[in-house]
């Protein structure tokens, strides 16, 4: 393939990078406590919420950027940034999907996520947030028939204020880090799932996040809480569009998982990665955290990242609970340029606590891709165990891949195994696909597919088509 | 249908093929014997378009075409298909969808529709049924674990499923069992007809006594030396090739 065909290939392939045309109202650049109070106000939010943000924020003072990745990052200016974006005149979440712009559908639209009656997903009810806010729920009626709060975070402050004043902080601490600090402090939209005691929540619930305004940060927060003998599957999916500046998306998300309850927690992350020399992108800096509070509980992490020109992100989880379960199941591709830094932490607390975590980490181009994980056994963690498979895949020479895995054992009936392979893509098997008529990209989008297949599985059913599409995209011109 | 006039190949410089020259007819069964390096995988290998082989000087053309302008696939979709003498292993990668995807791209290259997963399934059975494949194979990656026999019976499969016009079997027999040479060759036998050429590099006359060829060539130090019917095999295996 000649060298403008290749250029041409790539520009296509990230198909979400168009910006929506609508005018936007945004509280004014910079970090300080006005602004602050005027993101609390815009929410409509009570004094607790307030006051909670602006504790978040004074510790933030004393706090600096974490340095702990291998990236290389342009400086970030915080004061340079807007913290809050909305679509104009939207001084309410519109009660009906007839009051919301048709722009705004149109662009959920054309990014694969109807939203208006006659074409949702069937079986799938999707929060979708543009920039700072939330812009539609559906099905939000249809699961409040069986208890299950499933809407903005915004809402939940105000509708709900003891389920959020009772968990949110309370598996990330706000001081947990720089940027979850932040997220504390600014934190605009994201979405809020309660479901109540004994309810298998009958559809996957998504939310889709947009960044569309530019030179804009995206504060993300989420927080899932599921009730004894309660489950739930939920899925967020991410895009933006192309710009040549770097955008910083900072999310946190919590999960509470009481007795016997199970958290299924799936990210498809595809925010834009910057072009082929490196320019613009997403800075994806997340904090993700689940608690295994009850015991036999259960949070399962999986997430296909494959976007962002820089992703820090440790999606982990606390086993508190006697006999619980954590699981983390990850394919993270970069291509071109793109960093990232991934992996979880199981902290072991109780007793029986098992975690699984199977890692896929697939670099093409001129990237490079860490796998970064911590297996913690605490004391009283008797008979703990864990099982980390970390697998790297190759694509061309000029990428490098990493795997990090640190274990802390202070408990000494545990048990911790741990297996670790790198491989490449060899011309043999290029080759011997070719001859079976498979042209270069099909014959290695197949075997990439074929290596990260265990954790597309995991994928709710819905969406694991789409994701294995993703997962050739993203590849596309690394064949030589 | 095949011709190859006067071609030089080297591998990381090293001339392998010498000035080879050998024509294959439409629906003609040519059976390539030698002796060990001397270049019959090295012929294979080229027509199919493996990467690092350099062609210094010759031809060869395929239905007219010129063959070594082609990329692998094209080859392939063209109706080349080589039997490797060492399946390639696709850990991760279940033998039914790849067997399922590389019929599509077939299917595809020729303006038909995917195929119904019913119907293949279908075909799938039947097919391996005829090579003594148990179905459970399929749920198991390509090749990955396979043993030598059973990758060779993976190939034929491939060979039966794509409707190819050019077979080439690289050592095919080699590593069968006694039954399943004798499966193995039945298969291929059904595959003969008028429009469909095969290349044959074997070491033994145990595969031609199944599969009749119509012209046998001995390869040595990498061009044809002799060229006879299948009494030439007779000889060679009581001779060898001194
Ligand atoms: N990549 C390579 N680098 C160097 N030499 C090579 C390479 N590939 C093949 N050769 C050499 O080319 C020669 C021909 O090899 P080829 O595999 O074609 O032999 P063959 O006739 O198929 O032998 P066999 O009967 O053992 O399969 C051998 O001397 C081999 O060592
Ligand atoms: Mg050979």
């Amino acid at each position: 393939m000649n060298k403008v065909n290749k250029d041409n290939f790539k520009q296509d392939s990230y198909k979400y990078g168009f910006v929506t045309d609508i005018e936007n109202e945004k509280i004014q650049k910079g970090l300080n406590e006005e602004v602050i109070k005027l993101i609390s106000m815009k929410k409509n939010e009570p004094q607790w919420m307030l006051d909670w943000r602006l504790a978040a924020f004074e510790r933030l003072q004393n706090m600096s950027v974490p340095k702990w990745a291998k990236a290389e990052i342009e400086e970030i200016d915080f004061q340079d940034l807007y913290y809050y974006s909305s679509p104009k005149d939207f001084k309410e979440k519109p009660k009906s999907l007839d009051e919301v712009d048709p722009k705004l559908l149109e662009t959920y639209e054309k990014l694969g996520i109807p939203l208006t009656e006659q074409k949702v997903l069937a079986g799938v009810a999707v929060d979708a947030v543009f920039d700072s806010v939330s812009v539609a729920t559906t099905f939000k009626e249809k699961l409040n028939e069986i208890g299950v709060i499933f809407c903005p975070i915004s809402e939940a402050i105000q509708k709900h204020p003891e389920l959020v004043k009772k968990y949110i902080g309370s598996v990330i601490p706000v001081t947990d880090h720089f940027y979850a600090t932040l997220n504390s402090a600014v934190f605009s939209d994201g979405s809020f799932v309660y479901i109540p005691k004994g309810v298998k929540c009958p559809m996957e619930l998504s939310t889709y996040f947009r960044i569309n305004a530019s030179e804009t940060g995206q504060f993300e927060r989420t927080l899932i809480i599921a009730d004894e003998d309660s489950y739930v599957s939920y899925l967020e999916g991410c895009t933006a569009p192309m710009r040549d500046e770097n955008q910083l998306h900072a999310a946190n998300v919590e999960l509470v998982a009481l007795d016997n309850a199970e958290i299924k927690y799936s990210t498809v992350q595809n925010w834009y990665p910057g072009d082929e020399n490196g320019k613009g992108g997403i800075y994806n800096f997340v904090t993700k955290r689940g608690l295994c509070k009850g015991k036999n509980s259960k949070i399962s992490w999986t997430q296909i990242e494959t976007g962002s020109a820089i992703t820090w992100k440790y999606p982990s989880c606390i086993l508190r609970g006697d006999n619980s379960t954590g699981e983390f199941y990850s394919v993270a591709i970069t291509n071109n340029h793109q960093q990232a830094d991934t992996g979880t932490k199981m902290i072991h607390l109780g007793k029986n606590t098992k975690s699984k975590i199977i890692s896929k980490g697939i670099s093409a181009g001129k990237s490079s891709n860490t796998y970064r994980g911590l297996v913690s056994f605490h004391r009283k963690a008797e008979n703990a165990k864990n099982f980390t498979q970390c697998d790297s895949l190759l694509v061309g020479s000029e990428c490098k891949a990493n795997t990090i895995p640190l274990t802390e054992n202070n408990s000494n009936s545990s048990s911790i195994e741990h297996e670790a392979t790198t491989s490449k893509i060899s011309d043999e098997q290029l080759f011997y696909c070719m001859q079976r008529g498979l042209n270069a990209e099909e014959a290695q989008s197949l075997i990439v597919n074929g290596f990260c297949k265990e954790v597309l599985q995991k994928l709710p059913m819905e969406f694991a088509v789409e994701a294995q599409k993703l997962v050739s995209i993203s590849l596309e011109g690394s064949v030589g | 249908m095949l011709d190859i006039k006067n071609l030089n190949v080297s591998v990381e410089d090293k001339l392998i093929l010498k000035n080879l020259n050998l024509s294959l007819g439409k629906g003609q069964v040519h059976a390539i014997m030698g002796p060990n390096g001397s270049g019959k995988s090295t012929i294979a290998h080229t027509l199919a378009g493996k990467p690092n082989y350099d062609v210094n000087s010759g031809e060869v053309s395929f239905n007219g075409e010129d063959l070594l302008s082609k990329d692998p696939y094209e080859r392939s979709l063209d109706g080349l298909f080589l039997a490797f003498q060492y399946p390639i292993e696709l850990p991760g990668v279940t033998n039914a969808s790849y067997l399922k995807q590389i019929v599509n791209a077939h299917r595809k290259s020729k303006n038909e529709t995917p195929i119904d997963a019913g119907e293949f399934l279908k075909i799938l059975k039947e097919k391996s049924k005829q090579l003594d494949i148990p179905m459970d194979m399929h749920s198991r990656f390509v090749n990955t674990g396979f043993s030598g026999g059973e990758k060779k019976k993976n190939e034929v499969l491939q060979m039966d499923l794509l409707d190819p016009s050019l077979i080439i079997m690289d050592e095919t027999d080699s590593g069968l069992d006694v039954d399943a040479l004798k499966s193995t060759a039945e298969a291929i036998n059904k595959l003969r007809n008028s429009d469909r050429t095969f290349l044959i590099i074997t070491h033994y006359l145990r595969l031609l006594e199944y599969i009749e060829p119509d012209f046998v060539h001995v390869f040595q130090n990498g061009s044809v030396i002799e060229t006879g019917d299948k009494s030439l095999a007779s000889k060679i295996d009581q001779e060898g090739y001194n």
